[in-house]
């Protein structure tokens, strides 16, 4: 099973939603669709469906034209953002459904309707309605029922934003198992660069409408081809730092300068704009090629066990992300050190032109 | 300005409430100092928005004592109690401008005009409101008027404490961190009483200078954030603070070793000592995926697991490890190559929690050569 999107367009009343996206989907793959609100990613789930008909361009599945086909002749399933069940049936009925709609044998029916439960760690509320459940077991309930036929894609619209953070951390570890041992497309939407990263697989970057990129998702995260798809691949956003380039050095227009190496030494003179990930920012020296910052702390916003530093000077504003918690006064003086054999350059276009050695250059 | 102390207070939502599970609030005694910033933190259900409801005064407690100030307010209604409430949604009036819904609190109370226009001033400029005064409300964005609904409580000089409860569900992601930091400015400058009640822990952490993390009904640990997280009082909160959770492994005592599963582990003699005298069967030791030392070839007093899966979160990995029929999670940095097949684990002595029914127990160091 195959899914390939040709040329896509999409357009509702004079608007775009989404822009000549191509993308080919192989069989058995996990496919994260990652951008902001509004960025696209509702709209394509819904053409792969079939809920919506594209404007121009082509939807092939397993090598067949399926453009105009509705989703009820598609064999596909989705899970949305809100707990979508039937109240009144329980969670046995709820699962079974698709199965009694296609008219499966009642023994098999059971049988897959336990093994799926079992899976899903909703085997003992089997007789139980939905709403006497709590969150996490009524999505556990929905995705029983996307999953429980085999569709040949699975559609997840952020299923667990409505999830706490604990939850989705266990939803998380489980959804890569449950794909691991099957052959159907699963495509998962979030805005959440991290989500993305957890469930592994492959990614596509999409923003206003068009796909930025697309491809395994560690090369996505760690090879971004546009300060576009850096930015959308990572939280807190990669820092941007203008600077140029003379024969010997760079130097920030923020008055930051180092001295260039070997690998930045291809560059030719010029402007351009330097990519600093918040992780790689830090409160200790890491390195001899280490850029020293003074700066003035916004504000340290602990999460358990990680700290995001908002800080400035007069005229950058950077986020860093440490690992721990580090507690910080608002406007406390802090010095903090960016390792530069780490730093991604582009151009003022915001092409990639040049991708740190250790994750394989450009 | 108060302090605000709960006395043996206890609450239940049943007539005839018997067992410890019958009651949302169970028996406990806690104290919110004057001019601290709090936040009360726990998962759905855990009892937090109930122990905020007796507090404001929406609820009265089954039994037990809230004191303001040493005075027993159980039975006052919330308007009677001088705290201010600022809920998930704004609660402002959408005909009336920024200026006035500022005001209406302290006209309420018959103040005299120019105090009013005093205050009012102040508070909008604190809040970055003064552009916005002479608009309607119902024109502001979520975050404009989230930051009215929170003025509305400042203006007034006679609050003793402001109750947070899920205040930034409704801002735009890229705008909270704005509105975090112009809290904590205005708890450093009006020096008030604030608690923060919310599940999420870095809303916790990043407001609060102590968090009471709260669950089924208890709170289970009273500490700032870097006690939850480098000594969680309780496997609850182990488990609640940081991403992944802290791991626990159960442990026994055979043949004269410590074991996890049937993996021998060296551990301190203090903590030995610990585990010996452990008055039950429920001993655990617990340790953060950040702490675990991970090796890829065997390394002294290290403990052999097998490698099950490897996260690569860009900068860090998630290492899934696997001891006996105990997993784990170890976090290793993009410096080191994570190992694949089999993995050596060291639990450095400082870094490791014992938990006896679920509990922290303190142990001895042993001396540091």
């Amino acid at each position: 099973m195959s899914l390939i999107l040709e040329n896509i367009d999409r357009l509702v009343g004079g608007e775009t939603y989404i822009n000549d996206v191509s993308l080919e989907l192989q069989p058995g793959s996990f496919n994260a669709l990652l951008g902001r609100t509004l960025s696209g990613k509702t709209s394509l789930m819904r053409l792969m469906a079939g809920l919506d008909a594209p404007t121009r361009g082509r939807v092939w599945m397993n090598g067949e034209d399926v453009t105009g086909r509705s989703v009820r002749k598609r064999n596909v399933s989705m899970v949305y953002q809100q707990f979508i069940n039937y109240p009144n049936l329980s969670v046995y009925d709820n699962i079974a459904s698709p199965l009694r709609l296609a008219r499966v044998k009642r023994r098999e029916i059971d049988r897959r309707v336990r093994e799926i439960a079992e899976m899903l760690h909703i085997a003992p509320f089997l007789d139980r309605l939905p709403l006497e459940l709590s969150g996490g077991q009524q999505q556990r309930t929905a995705m029983g029922r996307a999953l429980v036929k085999d569709a040949d894609i699975i559609l997840f619209d952020e299923p667990l934003v409505n999830l706490d953070y604990k939850l989705r951390e266990e939803f998380r570890d489980e959804l890569r198992a449950v794909f691991a041992e099957r052959n159907c497309i699963a495509v998962y939407a979030t805005t959440e660069p991290a989500e993305a990263l957890a469930l592994g697989g492959n990614s596509a970057v999409l923003h206003e409408g068009r796909l930025v990129q697309y491809g395994r998702t560690e090369e996505v995260y760690h090879r971004p081809r546009t300060i576009l798809s850096a930015e959308m691949f990572s939280e807190p956003p990669i820092n941007i730092i203008d600077g140029c380039v003379s024969g010997t050095e760079v130097t920030f227009d923020s008055g930051w300068h180092f001295p260039l190496d070997d690998d930045l030494r291809a560059l030719p003179a010029g402007e351009y704009r330097f990519g600093v990930r918040a992780s790689h920012i830090s409160l200790t020296p890491q390195a001899g090629d280490d850029i020293e910052m003074r700066m003035s702390v916004d504000l340290a916003e602990i999460s358990g066990s990680e700290t995001f530093l908002h800080v400035h000077n007069e005229r950058v504003h950077l986020t860093v992300h440490l690992a721990g918690v580090h507690e910080f006064c608002v406007d406390a003086p802090v010095t903090l050190y960016v390792p530069t054999h780490k730093v991604y350059v582009f151009d003022r276009e915001g092409a990639v032109v040049h991708i740190p050695s250790h994750l394989g250059g450009i | 300005m108060a302090e605000i102390a709960l006395k043996s207070l206890a609450h239940s939502y049943l007539d005839a409430p018997g067992s410890p599970q019958d009651y949302a609030i169970r028996e406990m005694d806690h104290v919110w100092h004057q001019g601290g910033a709090y936040a009360l933190l726990g998962p759905s259900g855990c009892g937090k928005s109930t122990l905020l409801n007796i507090i404001s005064g929406l609820l009265e407690p089954t039994r037990g004592d809230v004191l303001f100030d040493g005075e027993r307010v159980n039975a006052l209604p919330p308007e009677a109690r001088n705290i201010a409430q600022v809920f998930q949604f704004p609660v402002i009036y959408d005909t009336m401008t920024v200026y006035d819904n500022l005001a209406f609190p302290l006209r309420n109370v018959k103040t005299p005009a120019a105090r009013v226009h005093e205050r009012v001033m102040e508070v909008a400029e604190v809040l970055e409101l003064t552009p916005q005064l002479k608009r309607k409300a119902k024109n502001l964005t979520a975050d404009e008027k989230q930051k009215v609904s929170m003025g509305r409580g400042l203006v007034r000089d006679d609050v003793s404490a402001i109750l947070f409860d899920e205040p930034l569900t409704v801002i735009d992601p890229q705008l909270k961190w704005k509105l975090r930091r112009k809290l904590k400015e205005i708890h450093q400058r009006f020096e008030i009483t604030m608690v923060y009640v919310t599940h999420d822990q870095l809303e916790a952490s990043t407001f609060a200078d102590k968090i009471a993390v709260m669950y089924e009904g208890q709170v289970v640990q009273f500490g700032t954030p870097r006690e939850l997280f480098e000594t969680p009082n309780h496997t609850f909160v182990g488990y609640f603070i940081g991403s992944p959770g802290m791991n626990f492994l159960e442990i026994t005592l055979r043949d004269d070793r410590v074991r996890v599963g049937d993996s021998a582990l060296e551990v301190e003699e203090g903590m030995r000592r610990a585990i010996e005298a452990a008055p039950s069967a429920n001993v655990k030791l617990g340790i953060r995926p950040e702490f675990i030392e991970v090796h890829e070839a065997p390394v002294a007093g290290g403990i052999e697991a097998s490698v099950e899966h490897i996260q690569d979160l860009g900068t860090y990995a998630i290492v899934d490890l696997r001891l006996g029929d105990t997993s784990l999670k170890a976090r290793v940095e993009e410096d080191q190559s994570p190992p694949t097949g089999r993995a050596y684990l060291r639990f450095p002595a400082a870094r490791l929690g014992l938990y006896v029914d679920e509990y922290r127990v303190e142990i001895d160091h042993d001396e540091s050569p």
